[in-house]
């Protein structure tokens, strides 16, 4: 398993976790996850040779229910819980750009 | 324990209340008054509650008292029990009513301000059934923000205090409804366990809580953390109540996929028939050089009364105990970053406040960065890291094989040689902790967990129960053990347990 993170793994992983970390939290957040991840090294002296992966104990086949209209939420409640709505439709920044160049 | 308590001739327990009010001896309206009031009393010094349903509870406990009184108490198992509900668990209108008296709703913060003014619009299956059978439901109890924590101080509203001592944590993530139980505001709570937030919180409290086998209740409307890990489960006083409410919301729900399609046992009756020819597995590693020396000694003592009562108490090794916490904090933050991804400011929670030229992604990094506090940021992170390009094999990986050899070890405890009824250790390294003193240094608060982890990874049921106290710093604190069980037999799991219990 690698060294401790660098500043610029800290940000990547930021931008891949959707995360606006301030500057001044980067060097607090990098010693963090370079001490659990120093911990975590511990797995490495393991013999897991030709262990199946376990991601879930249920072992259960699929299960299906059939198919009946029930009760659920309906859009007023939906868009009730939202923060910014122009109604029936969550409303978010432009994403496509006027010049039909797609997003 | 501190004032306010029901007076000695009151019920004080769960079972006792249910039988009381529906015998018409107490009406669920007084009950439920009552508990209100010590809540309020006591709440500002514990914190353990977020929320309370001053109107709704004394609605719904007046029309229980009202079916009482029209004899439909065979129905009502529960009727006027008070329990607090952990705040990651969604109480909504209840669609199936028309009017005015539609459920409970609220808010359902999960501690966390990315939710703060959040109101489900369902109600969770567990809360569901309790509501059904009478039960009142008094309040929504702090925690640690999307239950990612061991002391409830990462809640975004402030820390809640242990009733043994208020300079004290009263573990995690469930704090909030451990400390309304120990309090005594009520007789029961839910919490939920990911990595041992009932069982730890329970031991901290001097509390029976108890984690179900993966699957035995079902998950509908308890906000995910690590959805191969969470269980709901309860709080009580003692192993009878932790029975009466598993009786109520253990079982199989359309709504929920992974909950299992088992016949859910009925765990109250049979409860004080003592385990025959009970053997029980000590792990070698339990007995570790670190923890606190009352630990060791309630370890001890619990071998002793068990051996006392016929039990064959066995050492069995389980090697990967040790890695246990490695493990887990790989497999949780790997499915809470996937989980937490539904937070994005669009739909529901909290949105940041943009110029008009903000890009969409601005809006999700922005609301994300706000609305969730430190130590969620940072599980965040370390899940994004071990499922990223080039360290997937690395951690996420490895520690699925860590898990699979894991439930290899447990099961060989339970099966023939050894074939153990239950594995006993400790539920924590030591008794609560002071409030800020783990918070600086992620990876102490981490090993904290180092004894209840290993039973989510291999979704056995376990719970912890008091075994002694000790007077540390003038205080004097409960020391818990730990009892681990076969796969869905809950029923033998908590049969030994009341036999530790009743000596």
């Amino acid at each position: 398993m690698p060294e401790p993170l660098s500043s610029a793994q800290v940000r990547r992983i930021a931008t891949l976790a959707r995360l606006d970390i301030a500057d001044a939290d980067v060097e607090a957040l990098r010693a963090d996850l370079s001490a659990v991840l120093g911990y975590m090294d511990r797995l490495k002296t393991l013999d897991l040779k030709d262990v199946e992966p376990l991601a879930h104990v249920g072992r259960y086949t699929n299960r299906f229910r059939d198919d009946e209209p029930g009760q659920t939420i309906d859009t007023e409640t939906a868009m009730n819980l939202a923060p910014k709505t122009d109604p029936p439709f969550f409303s978010v920044p432009k994403v496509i750009d006027g010049s039909g160049g797609g997003a | 324990m501190t004032a306010d308590q029901p007076t000695p001739d009151q019920p004080s327990t769960a079972v006792e209340i249910a039988r009381a009010v529906r015998g018409k001896q107490l009406k669920a309206t007084a009950v439920t008054a009552a508990a209100l009031e010590r809540a309020k009393a006591q709440n500002p010094a514990l914190n353990a509650f977020l929320h309370l349903f001053q109107d709704r509870a004394m609605s719904a406990a007046a029309a229980v008292d009202s079916r009482i009184e029209s004899g439909e108490a065979d129905s009502l198992p529960l009727a006027g029990v008070p329990i607090a509900i952990k705040d990651n668990i969604c109480l909504g209108p209840d669609l199936r009513e028309k009017g005015d008296s539609r459920g409970y709703g609220g808010p359902t913060t999960c501690g966390s301000r990315i939710l703060e003014h959040y109101h489900a619009p369902f109600t969770a299956t567990a809360a569901q059934r309790l509501i059904d059978a009478g039960a009142i439901l008094i309040g929504k109890t702090n925690m640690d923000e999307f239950a990612m924590g061991s002391s409830t101080e990462h809640s975004a509203f402030g820390p809640t205090r242990n009733p043994h001592d208020h300079s004290r944590v009263p573990g995690g993530s469930s704090g909030g409804s451990a400390a309304a139980v120990a309090a005594g505001i009520t007789p029961v709570a839910l919490g939920s366990d990911t990595g041992g937030s009932i069982r730890q919180p329970a031991a901290f409290c001097g509390l029976v809580g108890v984690k179900p086998t993966y699957g035995r209740i079902s998950r509908y409307g308890l906000v995910a953390y690590a959805s191969s890990l969470d269980q709901i489960g309860p709080l009580a006083a003692n192993v009878t109540d932790a029975a009466a409410i598993l009786d109520i919301i253990c079982g199989d729900d359309p709504l929920d996929s992974t909950a299992a399609p088992r016949f859910a046992p009925d765990l109250t009756s049979g409860l004080d028939k003592p385990v025959e020819n009970l053997v029980i597995g000590v792990p070698l590693q339990a007995r570790s050089d670190a923890n606190h020396p009352a630990v060791a000694a309630a370890l001890d003592a619990a071998i002793e009364k068990y051996k006392a009562m016929g039990a064959e108490i066995i050492d069995i090794d389980l090697p990967l105990l040790d890695h246990a916490v490695a493990a887990y904090y790989i497999v949780a933050p790997a499915e809470a970053s996937s989980n937490l991804a539904r937070y994005d400011g669009i739909r529901y929670g909290r949105r940041a406040e943009l110029s008009n030229k903000a890009a969409l992604a601005d809006v999700y990094t922005r609301s994300r960065a706000e609305g969730f506090g430190k130590e969620v940021q940072r599980r965040i992170m370390l899940g994004t890291h071990v499922l990223s390009s080039g360290y997937y094999d690395a951690y996420y990986n490895t520690a699925l094989q860590v898990r699979a050899k894991l439930l290899a070890e447990f099961t060989a405890a339970f099966e023939p040689p050894a074939a153990c009824h239950a594995i006993l250790m400790p539920a924590t390294p030591g008794p609560a902790f002071r409030i800020g003193e783990k918070t600086t240094d992620p990876l102490a608060m981490y090993l904290e967990d180092i004894y209840t982890v290993a039973v989510n990874l291999a979704g056995l049921p376990a719970l912890t129960m008091p075994a002694s106290t000790a007077d540390i710093d003038g205080a004097k604190l409960p020391i818990g053990v730990q009892l681990i069980g076969r796969p869905f037999e809950e029923s033998t799991l908590l049969r030994t347990a009341r036999m530790l219990e009743m000596v």
